[in-house]
């Protein structure tokens, strides 16, 4: 007679992960996941360096860009992915599309479905954009960065960079510095170090450090002991009279801003871009050989051809692939 | 202060049902008859006189339900809610008597708009309804709305709920003037500069999430400024959809201390916790939101113990599309007249979390105290204001709808207890 009480409701839970239907969330991935998409990446990587940088693996695929945010890397490294990989690709930028008139997000997923594409990748300012997209279109969603909520191939691509540069991940200790509470990039790593056994440090001005997410110090000094501090973009436009998150621009620069003299010698510094020189990150920092922002697009690349890789074929990329390339 | 349109009074006969009535004491397997919409007789076994039987064997008779928060979204958004739609899901719902919230468009806040309402409800309500008027005109939270008037008129309470009232000093004009107008102040309690970009409680869903926060401090320190007032006022008040423990400690403490202050929750702050929203389903956002589970269980205790007095849906209708977005663009609310003593029943009297008896009052007695409403109850001579029940029916929430719009917290849910029957001031107003 008696029900449990489900506060949970299974059937509106997202889509379940087997890290191949749908990429939303760093939270629809398990360890296995991770591992196996970073090695097919490395596989990609080497793949890149012959004379011909294309392979057929996803030849006659349709690839759907769909972009409401305005953004470089993302959008041109996920085209780039596509292209590496021989898929068709198509890119839908809100401005100067039906976007502009109104059309709502569900007429437009609908309308791009028409087209039977295999992949949308989605980058959209609201939280749960694309959640929303792989409800109501047939297609594998990736989720480009919805709102202040994920960005799961940044994190993935982050601990890719992390795998290279630094040869481990596991018991890395990586300091987050800055905006968290704005960041779709911290939320998608907090979850991505935690399953990857990488210590994670968020370190703030007091407002901008959400309570929840980890073990968090509003002192600078905590980097210290960081192997690696993760430098997160501060955005003017939070920085406005009365939004008070912080005193001023000045003031953040002057308490949390990663100069030369807070680092230690080798310490390593990341930023997921664009970079504000001169605000959360010092021009001498940033132009340092311990800054790793270019490997961070490089390893976009490769590990954005892995994900689309992933969700299309899936499994670990093997030889097979590589012959079938040397054949093309 | 009710209204609705003309319905023949029912000639029936409820045989053999368990009737409970707690405020009335009874729980125990009656007969009972009403002959033209009148409690005529209760027994073992009365006459028939004719009257149509129904067989009550297996099912509960109580009295209809009261529904102090509702949405009718008319005048101005008949596409998500009419008078007569809204009042037909109440009647499904078991309920006898609804009040409307006032921040329609235009806003109820004059005795024109206020009559125009009435006669639609006269027209088209399918079980009597009231409509609350605005404190302030416009619910701009800067002119008082001409109170006695619109109570003369039939008012049934005020409110600018969907809004906070943000002036301390309007509030206190508004509970002095009170004393004139003889009617409650409802109060939606939020003081805006701490909600402020919020989509869901402030924790560590939000955080995980990266939704805006409305922590609970944002409630309850309205809330306790708005007790204070009272207090200091001597005149009553209605705290609206509750959903903080510090909201209702400071309701218990301020009951204690003898300010006439009352409560209402929401079924689906009893039932659901933050925790639901990490399906980014736009069918848990609401306002004020779903909290942690220590609110829950706070909310369910006061209930348990009559701190918080009323069940109320804040039945809020939208259409489709506008809650087929992303969760961050999506607006405020769900619907409820339908499924909340399913959603109660379910969810707390199985468990063994509530008893029947008191699920019954506060659905019923408890909201027609608080607004001065003719207490339904099972007793001769009284106006039939009754609900029968199948407590072991199960069904499926979606199945269809008699409200205009389906954002329902529940759809595609498998719930237990389905309302049989409803008769409402007497008449017929639903039937499975």
């Amino acid at each position: 007679m008696t029900s449990s009480i489900r506060l949970v409701k299974d059937d509106l839970r997202p889509p379940e992960s087997t890290g191949r239907r749908h990429l939303l969330s760093m939270a629809d991935l398990t360890r296995d996941d991770v591992e196996r998409v970073l090695g097919t990446a490395r596989t990609f990587a080497s793949s890149l360096e012959r004379e011909v940088k294309k392979l057929p693996t996803l030849k006659g695929r349709l690839i759907v860009n769909l972009f409401y945010e305005s953004s470089t890397r993302t959008s041109s490294s996920f085209e780039l992915a596509a292209k590496r990989l021989s898929a068709d690709t198509l890119t839908i930028k809100s401005v100067g599309s039906s976007v502009d008139k109104g059309e709502s997000l569900k007429d437009t997923a609908l309308t791009l479905g028409a087209y039977d594409p295999d992949v949308i990748v989605i980058r959209h300012p609201q939280v749960g954009a694309a959640h929303f997209v792989a409800r109501v279109a047939d297609a594998h969603v990736v989720n480009a960065g919805d709102g202040k909520h994920q960005h799961p191939t940044q994190a993935l691509l982050d601990l890719y960079t992390l795998q290279q540069e630094l040869g481990r991940l596991d018991g890395l200790h990586v300091a987050i510095v800055g905006d968290v509470l704005h960041s779709r990039v911290a939320r998608s790593l907090v979850q991505a170090f935690a399953l990857m056994k990488i210590r994670c440090t968020l370190v703030g001005p007091p407002a901008l450090l959400p309570q929840g997410l980890g073990e968090s110090t509003t002192d600078i000094e905590a980097i210290r002991d960081a192997d690696v501090v993760y430098v997160l973009r501060m955005q003017n436009e939070r920085m406005q009279a009365g939004a008070n998150f912080v005193p001023s621009l000045r003031e953040y620069t002057a308490r949390w801003g990663i100069t030369p003299e807070r680092l230690r010698a080798g310490q390593k510094v990341m930023h997921p871009g664009p970079m504000n020189r001169g605000v959360e990150i010092d021009p001498r920092v940033a132009d340092s050989g311990d800054a790793l922002v270019e490997t961070q697009v490089r390893s976009g690349l490769v590990v954005r051809m892995a994900v689309l890789y992933d969700l299309l074929v899936g499994g670990p990329v093997g030889v097979r692939a590589l012959a079938a390339a040397e054949v093309a | 202060m009710l209204w609705m349109k003309e319905s023949p009074g029912a000639n029936v006969v409820v045989r053999g049902a368990r009737v409970v009535d707690p405020t009335e004491g009874i729980d125990t397997i009656l007969d009972v008859r009403v002959d033209r919409g009148v409690i005529a007789q209760i027994g073992e076994s009365v006459d028939t006189n004719e009257h149509r039987v129904i067989d009550g064997a297996g099912l509960v008779l109580a009295p209809a339900f009261v529904d102090p928060h509702v949405h009718l979204r008319t005048p101005g958004r008949e596409d998500e809610e009419t008078v007569a739609t809204g009042t037909a899901a109440a009647a499904a719902g078991g309920y006898c008597a609804i009040l409307g919230i006032p921040n329609t468009d235009p806003v109820i806040d004059s005795a024109a708009t206020l009559q125009s309402l009435v006669e639609t409800a006269r027209r088209e309500a399918e079980i009597p309804v009231g409509f609350m008027a605005a404190i302030s005109r416009g619910q701009a939270g800067e002119e008082l709305t001409e109170m006695a008037e619109l109570a003369a008129a039939g008012a049934a309470a005020f409110t600018d709920d969907g809004v906070p009232v943000v002036s301390a000093g309007l509030l206190q004009r508004a509970l002095q003037y009170a004393a004139v107008t003889g009617r409650p102040i409802a109060l939606h309690c939020e003081e805006p500069s701490l909600s402020r970009g919020s989509h869901m409680h402030l924790g560590r869903v939000s955080a995980e999430l990266g939704l805006g926060g409305y922590p609970s401090v944002a409630e309850s320190v309205m809330v306790e400024r708005d007790l204070s007032l009272a207090a200091a006022e001597g005149q009553p008040l209605h705290l609206m959809h509750l959903s903080a423990a510090e909201s209702v400690a400071a309701l218990r403490r301020a009951r204690d201390a003898g300010v006439r202050a009352s409560g209402e929750v929401t079924p689906h702050h009893l039932v659901l916790t933050d925790e639901a929203v990490r399906t980014l389903d736009p069918n848990v956002k609401m306002s004020p939101p779903l909290r942690e589970e220590r609110d829950r269980l706070a909310l369910l205790d006061a209930l348990r113990y009559g701190t918080i007095e009323c069940v109320a849906t804040d039945h809020a209708p939208h259409a489709r599309h506008e809650k087929e977005v992303p969760f961050e663009a999506a607006p405020n609310g769900v619907t409820g007249l339908e499924t909340a003593f399913a959603a109660l029943y379910t969810q707390l009297v199985q468990p063994g979390l509530l008893t029947l008896a008191t699920l019954l009052e506060r659905m019923s007695a408890g909201p027609a105290r608080v607004f001065g409403i003719e207490r339904p109850r099972v007793a001769t001579g009284a106006r039939a204001n009754l609900v029968l029940l199948d407590l072991d029916r199960a069904w499926t929430v979606g199945e269809s709808f008699k409200s205009k719009s389906a954002n329902s917290w529940l759809l595609g849910e498998t719930v237990q207890g389905r309302v049989v029957l409803t008769i409402a001031n007497g008449a017929l107003a639903f039937q499975a």
